[in-house]
């Protein structure tokens, strides 16, 4: 029936679910120490690419530890870069000037500039997926209202989320009865694609309705409850901290440099 | 005399679109008792469950459940005494897993969590799906989808189950364990169906509808052999009646 259009997407609830050190730690925690940590990277500049580098531990600790498969996020990350590129790429054909020297080569700073955009969203995109993967879309929402967010915003994300699954359905399923009646060499015309679009959000309207009425009739009152009611534990507060005080000397002292030079040290 | 299950008096809905979906319809359900809503493509039978837990509220008439009349403000709590299985399982199941599903009623309903977990494995147990509990609800069968979705309204332990459509996109398999569940249960239950066979095994009577009135009422037996009024609204004799001898 609807099982094609959900496998994708419900594969970032199976993710959730998974029973992991990372997995264990509080949705709070791991929302404020992403939430730094986006600041962090966010905060270095734009011709230090090098800085950038030592921040790839956070979202690959936690992809390892939470045993997410890294091939899964790198395609979602994909679908999000052209914007990124878009962003970024007059940088090279405008700053034309040399920046860096590397060996025979010298970069323009527009280069630099354009790699610390692309680093920059591949980090924070990257450490927003890792997020939702090693914490699941329930945990995070209710995380998200015990933070201060008002508890309107939370529903609606949560809501966003559930609805994404049948809007996508119900889209895939529109698509191929439109397919499988246009098998001539014409492609499907636009006005096609305007109705279909058009009938899709009628659609969606009527199942939200109906899953609305589903969960009002189970007492729904606005309020999402867990099962297990989050208790912040010695571990979580050591997860914060302790990234907390990586990102910062990330910030403070060029680790990557302090590690080249270290390892050169060594070799002489 | 004790009070009916559930009771409409003279209820009408129109959609604000002015379409007239009921027409003053009066019934009396008692308590434990095993009644189909039957009728044509609509008749008007989903906009009459929608009534019984107070999704929709009657353009004039009143409905009463366990005695006390369903209004915007004693809804929330009479939702608990009514537990609704929607016709499309999907609608209904919208948690991470199984057991949050059938967890989500009791803990809106503010149960302490020991109960909650109590409740909702005794619900899934009951409707055969204790094995399926920490799985996604969209990976299972549509038998198995339908089962949840009745352990759901289950957890809640409702006075009334309400289904619409409950044997829809079953296999034959998954139909048969549908009707024995639904027989060995002690609720009152309100079954809107197509599938007049399930009707013969699972309800001793029967309300047909049509174009928003109430067009009979009464012994399914009856009722259902009656071929002039099944034809006139759109429904058949089922085969199971045509086979079946007195002795």
């Amino acid at each position: 029936m609807s099982q094609g259009g959900w496998s994708d997407v419900g594969r970032m609830d199976e993710l959730g679910r998974l029973a992991t050190p990372v997995h264990r730690v509080d949705a709070r925690a791991k929302l404020v120490t992403t939430g730094l940590f986006i600041v962090a990277v966010m905060s270095v500049s734009r011709f230090e690419v090098a800085a950038l580098t030592p921040f790839f531990l956070y979202p690959f600790a936690l992809l390892s530890l939470g045993r997410i498969p890294p091939g899964y996020l790198f395609k979602k990350i994909l679908v999000a870069a052209p914007f990124a590129l878009a962003v970024g790429l007059f940088n090279p054909l405008f700053d034309r000037e040399t920046a860096a020297v590397l060996g025979p080569w010298s970069v323009s700073g527009g280069w630099l500039s354009f790699a610390s955009i692309l680093l920059r969203f591949a980090l924070t995109v990257g450490a927003a997926l890792v997020l939702v993967a090693c914490t699941g879309m329930h945990r995070l929402c209710a995380g998200l209202e015990q933070l201060g967010l008002p508890r309107v915003l939370a529903v609606q994300l949560l809501f966003l989320y559930r609805y994404l699954f049948a809007v996508a359905d119900e889209g895939a399923r529109m698509l191929r009865s439109a397919e499988l009646r246009s098998a001539g060499p014409r492609p499907l015309r636009v006005r096609v694609y305007g109705s279909l679009v058009g009938h899709l959000l009628l659609r969606s309207l009527d199942r939200a309705e109906r899953v609305y009425r589903a969960m009002q009739a189970r007492g729904f009152d606005g309020e999402i409850r867990t099962l297990q009611r989050p208790r912040l534990r010695g571990t979580d507060l050591l997860f914060v901290c302790g990234w907390l005080a990586f990102f910062a000397a990330a910030r403070c002292w060029n680790l990557a440099g302090l590690l080249g030079t270290l390892l050169m040290k060594g070799a002489s | 005399m004790t009070l009916p299950a559930v009771e409409l008096r003279t209820v009408c809905f129109t959609y604000p679109d002015g379409n007239r979906a009921l027409d003053s319809v009066s019934f009396r359900v008692a308590a434990g008792e095993a009644v189909a809503l039957i009728g044509a493509n609509g008749a008007g039978k989903s906009t009459l469950l929608q009534h019984l837990n107070g999704a929709l509220r009657a353009t004039s008439g009143d409905v009463l459940i366990g005695g006390t009349p369903l209004t915007r403000e004693s809804a929330p709590a009479l939702r608990r005494a009514v537990g609704m299985v929607f016709q499309d399982p999907d609608d209904q199941l919208f948690m991470p897993t199984v057991f949050e599903d059938v967890a989500f009623g009791p803990l809106n309903a503010g149960l302490a969590p020991a109960a909650v977990d109590q409740r909702a494995l005794a619900a899934l147990e009951r409707v055969g799906m204790s094995h399926v509990k920490s799985r996604p609800p969209y990976k299972l069968s549509a038998g198995e989808k339908r089962a949840v979705a009745i352990a759901t309204a289950l957890a809640l332990e409702p006075d009334v189950l309400v289904m619409d459509e409950p044997s829809s996109n079953l296999d034959p398999r998954g139909r048969r364990r549908l009707i024995d569940l639904l027989r060995s249960f002690g609720h009152t239950r309100i079954i809107a169906t197509h599938d007049l066979e399930l009707v013969v095994e699972v309800c001793p009577r029967v309300i047909v509808i049509d174009g928003g009135k109430l067009i009979a009422d009464g012994p399914t037996d009856l009722l259902l052999n009656d071929e002039a009024l099944m034809l006139a609204h759109g429904l058949e004799r089922p085969h199971i009646l045509r086979h079946r001898h007195p002795h």
